[in-house]
């Protein structure tokens, strides 16, 4: 139930990520030393041009990467298909979007 | 009873794949969720990231960096295999199966004629 459209953005998407999650992990490994703290968390991305770069990319590509894996699962082992299928598919993008780019606004913008 | 395809290698790392990327799917609200409440209330957030130091919570977030670490090096074999070139030996495989398909397609049109 992928068209080469969607085939192709899972794997571009992907294909982003694989920097972007190395260096997350590399991050949450540094980070994760002495416990976390939110001033420490925000310390660092607050007002950093670097940190909004790198997490806007991912929240973009991420939405896109889980809402396509998503809609496989689903219609692989649920069913679901037709016009079902794409709805529930760009809700769970849209939601996955929303959500990331809060999240992203709260901890970057200064 | 488990059925014998599913005792392969493969569709274990296909099942560990899907669960993997399921989760993650899952954890992500949440995840950014906790991450929003910088926005609006700070206080928040450091009770739950004091929560966090807590051992079981410590290996709760091990469970979760696996499944990310596991998802991508998993995507990168399943990217290898879609998109880099193919070894000698595929490719012998590939032509293999062509000159076999030509040599029974051949033997019934000899004897169709």
């Amino acid at each position: 139930m992928l068209g080469l459209r969607l085939y192709m953005a899972q794997r571009l998407s992907a294909m982003v990520m694989i920097p972007l999650t190395l260096g997350h992990i590399a991050v949450m490994i540094y980070a994760v030393q002495d416990g976390l703290s939110a001033a420490e968390i925000l310390g660092r991305t607050k007002g950093s041009v670097v940190w909004f770069v790198f997490y806007g990319l991912f929240v973009v590509a991420v939405a896109m990467h889980a809402s396509i894996g998503l809609r496989v699962i689903v219609h692989e082992t649920l069913g679901l298909k037709g016009r079902a299928l794409e709805i529930f598919m760009w809700l769970a993008g849209l939601l996955l979007l929303a959500m990331g780019l809060r999240a992203l606004f709260a901890v970057t913008l200064p | 009873m488990i059925r014998p395809h599913r005792s392969h290698p493969l569709w274990i790392a296909y099942l560990l794949h899907r669960l993997s990327g399921l989760g993650l799917a899952l954890f992500l609200p949440a995840h950014f969720y906790m991450l929003a409440l910088a926005l609006d209330q700070p206080d928040k957030l450091d009770q739950f990231l004091r929560f966090a130091d807590n051992p079981l919570v410590k290996i709760a977030e091990f469970g979760l960096v696996f499944l990310l670490a596991v998802h991508v090096f998993g995507g990168l074999r399943l990217l290898a295999l879609e998109f880099l070139p193919w070894s000698p030996r595929q490719k012998t495989f590939a032509a293999s199966a062509v000159g076999a398909a030509f040599l029974v397609a051949g033997t019934f049109l000899l004897q169709a004629v």
